[in-house]
């Protein structure tokens, strides 16, 4: 049990701990918070695979910019918790049941079925670098890249078109 | 060194996790959340995948998922509050007018 | 600039003119409207003359070509003016004596559309005349068979336009259909001949291999005699159709209910000698072979004779200048049969003027009877009288109902009888001089056509002193005939130019120096135009039987004037003879009887026995209808109600009740769907864990 290992397990279990307390808190705010401490831990692991940038970005982007819209949006429309009679009672027994089948089918197939059992090698001194990133970004994902540009800009107008009020409605 | 393939079970678990919290819950912010968690897992297993081939394309691929999931997020946000102004609520089980 | 490259313009003016007048002629008015037809025409003729005096020098033939019509293979037909002396003759004649009854029409018709009650008509007049005038042009002057066949149609197309120009009436002017089917009946005619012309070119094509003149006869004496006889006797059949001659002439008798000026621009002077000009085009075909000529001279010696004695029998004025049309074109193509084709033209060219003479004169006479019969001033103030008047039957146009007019219209009375003389052939008169060359001629090569023409001059020395005796002489036999007024100077100066021509036109081929036979010699050639000796014999034979058939009408209507409501003299002589000229010798009926009868019955049969009783009643009705019918019963009622609706149905019912069970899975609840997705997903990975 190297050092290694017992960071990964106990970062491990953060964030299953994280993603099952999102789940299961009655709160909304609460499972925000959970779901930023989950991306908290996701954006440690991107460390230690040796994804700084991507790290960074998790952080800032998800944990920070997103999950405060995501705040944002539950505290304006104060819906921290749904009222009314929950039906469908069979669903969430069902949807436990199959969500440990997924877990055993795909440790099963991960651990005994698969070559996938590789060790991380000591990868190469600028691997996942800003600079290196950046210069695969701006060479062969140039286009893609400039895409996401105009993707973000129809998702800016279409959030202001859809909630936009309706003039005509009101007068 | 933690073997590549322990990635790949948190990334499966926390996959899971995040349909659950779809399956189960009503909340349709906590819904949204939860698909936030699915991408996530998927970029846990990008990351992975791209240390263990030693390519910076799986890094990239995250770059551009973060990109659209915060075009994603804003959007449904957008949803929801649209929805919560005609409805009064943001219950996805009032929302059944697809009933066939 | 060569003057023959202006030859196009002889088609273009009237083209122009027609256009013209039949965007703006109701518009600007009868004066305008007529000044740019007879604009048209006389430019037309103006091009003519140049092209003559450009060819007194240069005497060879020109070929202008305009356009590439038909280019398939080896066959290249072009738009191209032929200039050589016969065809400017032709231009000559065809646009001098139409502007001359294009300015009579001018007069004439401002009158006739009153009388017709149709004044808007007057534009349309012209428009026809000047597109007869351009399709007449493009047959005499088109280098080539197919082009020549171009301008046949279009003429044969402006004959049927103008004789139906009143369709609605009869030739008498009541109401009735009556000049539609003279029309129609002379376009049926002109069919049959214009099929025997289009196959005549089709074997010149299929034997030479092109249809321009000068390849055709190029190739004229190599071909066999058997195609040089099958050429020469349809083209014969088209010559029967549009010049009138046995047997197909019928339709130009009843072609009279056209206006006058049209059946003295078309049905005397010009398009009805079509066939001739066709004839004297092809000279080099006809010569080849002598029995054609033969065949060409007997149709036209027979026809000459035969149309005579009819015109004898004849009492509207009109009919008696038809008949002796058909007469006088027998005569010339008895010539160009006999291989005299300059005095056939020569003939022609007389003829025109003359017969144009006589056909105005006789449109000036029935107009001045119809002008004294109802006045045109008491036109509009008293209508209701006027209409009464019409009920009593009167027509202008039946010489028994003339008589002593020479008093009433001194100057048409005198250029018609200057018309009238010529036609008899009295020295030194036009009609003189051609009629004389072709008798010679006709001496030295064929005494049977000679008898026949001889007769037939005689014939019509007599008729037409008969005709002048009937409308000049006597004592008027009618209220009209008292009253009747001379023609206005639009009318009458036509005449008179006409009159001098009818003097003057001798002088065209005045024996001993021929100027015309020297003029054709260019494009006929030496052998085909030779010049006639001046035989005193035969001259002073015939002038003196025209004098003896004049004195001997004098005897039989001179001496004792015709009363009204008398029977004709001649008839108590001739006894039954004369009720057959008087009916045409029945040819009419004949061609009813033989022709048009059984053709009636076969398409009786045709459509009672065949069409209706076999086709309709039995294939249609019985076999296909009832088949198709019991057919039809089977398909709706067992099969279609049965199998096919049921299948129908029954899918219809699956489909209801599948959508029924489907339908409750859809609950409407997003997660719902979201559970079923990620129980596929499941089995998905399980189908991996356990496979393999």
């Amino acid at each position: 049990m190297t050092l290694d290992l017992v960071l990964f397990f106990a970062l491990a279990a953060v964030a299953v701990g994280a993603a099952l307390g999102m789940l299961f808190s009655r709160n909304a705010v609460y499972s925000a918070l959970f779901l930023i401490l989950n991306f908290a831990t996701i954006a440690v692991f991107f460390l230690l695979l040796g994804a700084p940038f991507i790290a960074m970005a998790q952080v800032t982007v998800y944990a920070g910019a997103i999950m405060v819209l995501f705040l944002f949006v539950i505290m304006l429309l104060g819906a921290e918790q749904t009222q009314g009679r929950h039906r469908g009672g069979w669903q969430r027994p069902l949807a436990g049941l199959l969500t440990i089948a997924l877990i055993v089918e795909s440790v099963y197939l991960i651990f005994v079925r698969s070559d996938l059992v590789i060790l991380i090698q000591p990868a190469a001194s600028d691997y996942g670098s800003p600079q290196a990133l950046g210069e695969l970004l701006f060479t062969d994902f140039l286009l893609p890249f400039e895409v996401t540009s105009v993707l973000l800009l129809a998702a800016m107008v279409g959030v202001i078109v859809l909630t936009k009020e309706d003039k005509k409605k009101q007068s | 060194m933690v073997p590549v393939s322990y990635y790949f079970a948190l990334s499966a678990i926390l996959f899971a996790l995040g349909a659950m919290g779809v399956l189960i819950r009503r909340n349709a912010i906590i819904v949204f959340m939860s698909v936030e968690l699915m991408l996530n897992a998927a970029n846990l297993l990008f990351v992975a995948f791209a240390r263990s081939f030693e390519s910076l394309s799986g890094q990239i691929y995250v770059f551009f998922v973060i990109a659209v999931a915060a075009a994603e997020v804003a959007i449904g946000l957008a949803i929801i509050v649209a929805i919560f102004k005609s409805r009064q609520s943001i219950d996805i089980d009032e929302m059944s007018s697809l009933k066939g | 600039m060569e003057a023959f490259n202006l030859v196009p313009l002889i088609v273009i003016f009237p083209v122009m003119g027609l256009l013209l007048n039949l965007a703006f002629g109701r518009r600007i008015g009868e004066r305008g409207a007529a000044l740019i037809g007879i604009a048209a025409v006389s430019g037309a003729f103006v091009v003519s003359v140049l092209q003559a005096l450009w060819l007194a020098a240069h005497h060879e033939a020109v070929i202008v070509p305009i356009a590439d019509w038909i280019s398939i293979g080896n066959l290249s037909i072009p738009w191209a003016f032929r200039v050589d002396t016969l065809s400017v003759t032709m231009m000559l004649v065809v646009s001098g004596v139409g502007t001359l009854i294009h300015i009579y029409a001018a007069g004439y018709m401002h009158f006739d559309v009153r009388y017709k009650e149709d004044p808007g008509s007057f534009a349309r007049f012209f428009i026809y005349l000047n597109l007869f005038i351009a399709a007449m042009m493009i047959l005499i002057s088109g280098d080539s068979y197919l082009m020549l066949f171009v301008g046949w149609e279009g003429v044969g197309l402006c004959s049927f336009l103008l004789i139906g120009f009143w369709y609605q009436r009869n030739p008498d002017g009541t109401k009735g259909l009556l000049n539609s089917q003279a029309a129609k009946k002379a376009f049926v005619a002109n069919r049959v001949g214009d099929f025997g012309f289009l196959l005549a070119m089709f074997i010149l094509f299929w034997a030479t291999g092109t249809l321009s003149f000068d390849g055709v006869f190029e190739h004229a004496e190599e071909l066999a005699p058997g195609i040089i006889l099958g050429v020469t006797l349809l083209m014969l059949l088209g010559v029967t159709g549009k010049s009138a001659q046995l047997p197909l002439y019928v339709w130009l008798p009843d072609a009279m209910a056209g206006p006058t000026p049209v059946s003295a621009l078309i049905h005397a002077a010009t398009m009805v000698t079509a066939g001739v000009y066709l004839v004297a085009r092809s000279a080099p075909i006809f010569s080849a072979l002598p029995a054609a000529q033969v065949t060409v001279a007997t149709v036209g010696a027979l026809t000459a004779f035969f149309a005579a004695t009819i015109a004898v029998g004849q009492y509207d004025i009109k009919k008696v200048l038809a008949y002796s049309t058909i007469s006088q074109l027998g005569f010339m193509v008895a010539a160009v049969g006999m291989g005299a084709y300059v005095a056939g033209m020569f003939h022609l060219v007389t003829h025109a003027f003359f017969k144009a003479l006589l056909f105005l004169g006789s449109g000036s006479v029935i107009l001045a009877l119809e002008r004294a019969h109802h006045p045109l001033g008491s036109h509009h103030d008293e209508k209701g009288k006027h209409k009464e008047k019409k009920h009593e039957h009167f027509d202008p146009q039946d010489m028994r109902e003339m008589g002593g007019l020479r008093k009433q219209i001194p100057l048409t009375y005198r250029v018609y009888l200057i018309g009238a003389l010529a036609l008899a052939g009295i020295p030194p008169l036009a009609g003189f001089f051609s009629k004389d060359e072709i008798l010679t001629d006709a001496l030295h090569a064929n005494v049977i056509v000679y008898g026949l023409l001889t007769a037939a001059a005689f014939l019509t020395a007599f008729y037409m002193g008969r005709q002048i005796l009937l409308v000049f002489f006597g004592g008027p036999r009618s209220h009209a005939a008292e009253k009747a007024v001379e023609s206005p100077s639009t009318m009458t100066i036509p005449l008179i130019v006409l009159a001098g021509l009818s003097i003057l036109g001798g002088l065209l081929n005045f024996p001993g120096i021929h100027p015309l036979t020297h003029w054709l010699e260019h494009t006929l050639g030496h052998e085909l135009a030779h010049a006639t000796e001046f035989n005193i014999a035969v001259a002073l034979f015939s002038t003196l039987l025209a004098v003896g058939a004049i004195y001997l009408a004098w005897t039989i209507y001179g001496r004792q004037p015709l009363k009204a409501n008398e029977p004709d003299p001649l008839s108590n002589t001739l006894g039954r003879a004369f009720v057959g000229m008087e009916n045409k010798w029945w040819v009419d009926e004949l061609y009813v009887a033989l022709i048009i009868n059984p053709y009636k019955r076969i398409a009786a049969v045709l459509a009672d026995v065949i069409d209706w009783q076999f086709w309709h009643d039995w294939v249609h009705d019985s076999l296909l209808a009832g088949g198709f019918r019991r057919l039809a019963h089977f398909l709706a009622e067992p099969f279609d109600l049965g199998v096919i609706d049921g299948i129908a149905n029954g899918l219809a019912r699956l489909a209801k009740g599948l959508a029924r069970g489907f339908s409750f899975g859809q609950t409407g609840f997003v997660r719902n769907y979201a559970l079923v997705t990620f129980f596929g997903v499941v089995l998905m990975l399980g189908y991996l864990v356990f496979s393999s």
